[in-house]
This record gives structure tokens, C-alpha cells and sequence, in this order.
């Protein structure tokens, strides 16, 4: 297997109305398994998770995708490599079916039914209305809906936010059985509990710039006192 | 009461205009009773109207003239088309570039309208036809492009959500914006679909009442009304559509990313 990175960040800043989102961020994503984008609201996960799919472009560096600039990619192409999953569920008006076809309008029955399989949802999905789904079955629609085009990596921005308990554990088993099947898996969230639950690898921003990158078992401050803090005030809410 | 043949040319004196005044003392009136507080905006609004009226009265009486070439006629459709879109673009100030687009829509509906009513001889191309139904084109799509503007503005910014969605799955910026310009293209539509629907049954419109009170034969004037209000139809579809597509181009970036769409001040 390739030591190739999923996304490699280099210098990485970006500027908003609001001031800077994003402040020199160098950063290497694997391209295997669950990488976690963790720290508090405004910190730019959401930001650098967007960059990924070209939602958003960088003021000022680089961002490469498998070793190839992301500049250099058709950007409707590299949106169909690099399936999203957003923090609301986001359903489009009409059935299930309507929903999986707007991501591959030549997808067949197989493909669909194949994609829902690998959301933990039945076939018989299909044809139920968009509009009748529990905000757990509608979030694992809209991670079907990601993976008709067959992505070879998929981003999910704090997928989890809206859903109860039980939804959540069935959300985050899922981004494991597909990461342990290939498709590396980048997920924002501020849950310090959730990053431990399902993390191989955990980025920390904090304000912008990254403070930590490693394995989940090896995270602590080493005085930073951000860092310091963010880890205290997580750990206690 | 004038006679009938003074009635028949449509003559209404300086008199008679200032007697049509009470109506606007009853307005104002009502608007004092009522203190609904919009005198001042009533007495500017009959001001603006009567100077605007006697303006454009002289400006026609000069470019109507038969004996005038019909070239002029043209520079002045070339005018209100410039000038439309720049009332537009002043009246939805919110969507950028909206000037080019709106430029564009009017010429596609000008070419479009007056190309069917003159080229299948609806009308003769004269003066007196030219300028009053371009004219008549162009002020009924105005309001329908503002609203259309405005609306895919609305759409795109509260839909954020659902756009991003579709961009994310790969969909072109055409494409993933399609659903929402239907939409605001619909509702822009909408209020010409009724109207024309209910011509006749709830209202009697401008052209023909015009056409009533000069002393045309009332089939006639139907026959005129209904022709003008098609050609009202299909450049209201015409710019609408034009405006719909155009302002939504104007909101995505050429690598299909929906720009800031900022909620106006005060909402």
C-alpha cells in the first residue's frame, strides 16, 4: 500500500470577511482509517474539512489529494471521489430513491440497494418519501447518497449533532466498517468522547492553526494553554 | 358633461385633469382619517406621475410624427431598454451585475416580442405601434425581473444547506441551482399568469379602456388588448427566465461554489 497521504495541507491559510478561518495549517491526512478533526466551535474543522471537496479554496498554499494538487482536478469529479456528509441531513424533495438517483442518475436498482446496504438500510427504503424518515435514517440516506459514486474517501462534518443516542453508535459503526473496508474516513466533531470512540488518528485546531496531530492515546497539552483548556472544558461538558 | 364627439376623441382638458384631482384630496384625506402617514408620499407620487406623463406626452407627440424617420423610433426602444436595466439593477441592488443580465433579458425579449408582432404583421411596424408596445413589454417584465432576482437571491441564500448538498455530490453549479431558479421563475411568473387568466371577468385593462374611451369599437379594442397582453406574456416568460439563469450564474463561482450570500441589514 502506497505511504501516499489522502489530502496533504502545506501552509494552508484561509481568509475570511470575518478575519482569518484557517492560519498556516501544514498537515498530512492518512489514507486509511478514521481521522478526526476535533476542537471547540470557530476553530476552522468545518473550514478544513470543506477544502477537501473544493466547497472552499485556500487564500494562500496547498492542498493535494493523493499526491496530485487539488487545483489541477475538475472539481464536479473530485466532489464524486470525495463523498460529504453534512451536520444536518440535508434530504431533497420525493422518495429515498429521487435522493440516491440526483447522485448518479444512471445508477440501477443494484447500485442503489448496494449503497443503502452499506448505510444499514434495507432496499425497501427505495420508495419510502424523504419526508417520513427519523433524523437517524435520514442522516444514513444522505451517507448512501455519498456513496452511489463509490468515493474513495468520504468527509463527515460532525454527522452526529442532530441525533439521539442510539443513532449516533449506529452513525459511528458504520464510518468504521467502511473505513476498515477501504474508504478512509475524515469526521469533525468537538466530542472528545466520540473522537476517542472512534479515532485511529486526531488532529487538534484550536483558533485556526492545528495543535496536535497524532494517535488519540498520545494526546495531551504539553503546555499549551489552549490546548490545555479546550481538553478541560470538553472532558467536563 | 362634454358632447359625444368630444367625448369620442378622448379630449380631456387641463379642466377635466384638475377636476380628477379630487380623487387624490379623497386619498389624501383618507390617508389623514386613517393616519396611515403616506400624504407626503401620495402628493410626490401625483407630482412625479403628472410631470413623468406630460414629459414622456411631449417626447411621443415628437417621436410619433409621421413625418419623423422610423430610426428614431428605435433609438428609443435602445433607450428604455438601457434604461430598464439600469432601474432594475438600482432595484434589486442586492444581486451583483444584475445590469448586463437584465440588458440582455430585455434586448432577448425585445427581439423576441416585436419580432412576432411585427414579423407575422399583428401590428403594422410603424411609430405609433413600435414605441407604445415596447414600451408596455418593457414596464411589465420590469417588476417580474426584480421579483425573479430577488427571489433566486432568497432561494439560494435560505437553501444554502441543500445547495452545498448538491454541489458535494458533484452536481454542476447549473444544476444543483436548477430547482430553486424554477422555483423563484415560477413565483415571478405567477401574477401575469393571473392576470391574463382573469382579463375580462375582474378587470378591464389599461390598453383597451384607453382604446374604449378614444372611441374604438370595443371588439376591436379587445382584439388589441388581447395581442398586446401575449406579447406581455411571453416577454415576461422571456426576461424572467433570462434574469432567473443569469442571476444565478452570477452567484456561483466558475469552479461551481456558491458565493457569501449575506442576510440584507436588518432581517
Amino acid at each position: 500500500m502506497s505511504d501516499q497521504p489522502l489530502f496533504r495541507f502545506d501552509s494552508v491559510s484561509v481568509v475570511g470577511s470575518s478575519g482569518v478561518r484557517l492560519g498556516n495549517v501544514t498537515l498530512d491526512v492518512a489514507a486509511a482509517g478514521i481521522t478526526v478533526l476535533v476542537g471547540p466551535s470557530g476553530s476552522g474543522k468545518s473550514t478544513l474539512l470543506r477544502l477537501c471537496n473544493r466547497l472552499e479554496v485556500p487564500s494562500s498554499g496547498t492542498v493535494q489529494y493523493r499526491g496530485r494538487p487539488l487545483s489541477e482536478f475538475d472539481p464536479l469529479q473530485l466532489r464524486r471521489q470525495v463523498g460529504m456528509v453534512f451536520q444536518r441531513p440535508v434530504l431533497f424533495a420525493g422518495s429515498v430513491r429521487d435522493n440516491l438517483a440526483e447522485a448518479d442518475g444512471g445508477a440501477g436498482q443494484s447500485d442503489l440497494e448496494e449503497a443503502l446496504e452499506r448505510a444499514a438500510l434495507e432496499g425497501s427504503f427505495l420508495d419510502r418519501p424523504a419526508g417520513e424518515l427519523s433524523g437517524g435514517e435520514a442522516q444514513r440516506v444522505c451517507l448512501a447518497r455519498a456513496l452511489v459514486a463509490q468515493p474513495g474517501a468520504l468527509l463527515m462534518d460532525e454527522p452526529t449533532s442532530s441525533l439521539d443516542g442510539a443513532a449516533v453508535s449506529r452513525l459511528e459503526q458504520l464510518a468504521r466498517r467502511l473505513a476498515d473496508a477501504g474508504t478512509p474516513v475524515i469526521w469533525v466533531t468537538h466530542d472528545l468522547g466520540q473522537m476517542r470512540r472512534i479515532a485511529d488518528r486526531v488532529a487538534v485546531l484550536i483558533a485556526g492553526s492545528l495543535r496536535f496531530l497524532g494517535e488519540p492515546g498520545q494526546l495531551e497539552s504539553g503546555g499549551d494553554h489552549e490546548l490545555t483548556k479546550f481538553l478541560e472544558d470538553a472532558d467536563a461538558g | 358633461m362634454p358632447g359625444d364627439a368630444e367625448f369620442l376623441a378622448g379630449d380631456v382638458d387641463f379642466v377635466g385633469l384638475a377636476a380628477s384631482l379630487v380623487m387624490v384630496v379623497v386619498a389624501l384625506v383618507l390617508s389623514r382619517w386613517n393616519r396611515l402617514g403616506i400624504e407626503r408620499g401620495i402628493g410626490v407620487a401625483v407630482v412625479r406621475a403628472l410631470v413623468q406623463l406630460l414629459g414622456i406626452g411631449a417626447v411621443l407627440a415628437f417621436i410619433l410624427n409621421p413625418d419623423r424617420s422610423l430610426a428614431l423610433s428605435w433609438f428609443w426602444v435602445l433607450v428604455m431598454l438601457l434604461f430598464s436595466a439600469v432601474v432594475l439593477s438600482r432595484r434589486a441592488g442586492e444581486v451583483p451585475g444584475l445590469f448586463p443580465i437584465g440588458l440582455g433579458a430585455f434586448t432577448a425579449a425585445a427581439v423576441v416580442t416585436l419580432g412576432v408582432i411585427f414579423g407575422l404583421g399583428i401590428f403594422p411596424l410603424e411609430a405609433r405601434a413600435l414605441v407604445p408596445l415596447a414600451g408596455m413589454m418593457i414596464g411589465n417584465s420590469m417588476n417580474a425581473t426584480v421579483v425573479v432576482a430577488r427571489r433566486v437571491v432568497e432561494e439560494l441564500r435560505d437553501k444554502r444547506d441543500e445547495v452545498e448538498a448538491r454541489l458535494a455530490l458533484g452536481q454542476s453549479s447549473r444544476r444543483a441551482s436548477l430547482p430553486y431558479v424554477r422555483s423563484a421563475i415560477r413565483t415571478a411568473l405567477t401574477p401575469q399568469v393571473e392576470t391574463t387568466k382573469g382579463v375580462g371577468l375582474v378587470f378591464l385593462p389599461g390598453a383597451m379602456t384607453g382604446l374604449i374611451l378614444a372611441g374604438v369599437d370595443p371588439v376591436d379594442a379587445v382584439k388589441v388588448q388581447a395581442a398586446i397582453m401575449f406579447l406581455i406574456l411571453g416577454s415576461v416568460a422571456t426576461t424572467t427566465t433570462v434574469v432567473g439563469f443569469g442571476t444565478a450564474a452570477r452567484l456561483f463561482t466558475p469552479d461551481h461554489r456558491l458565493v457569501q450570500l449575506d442576510r440584507p441589514a436588518g432581517t
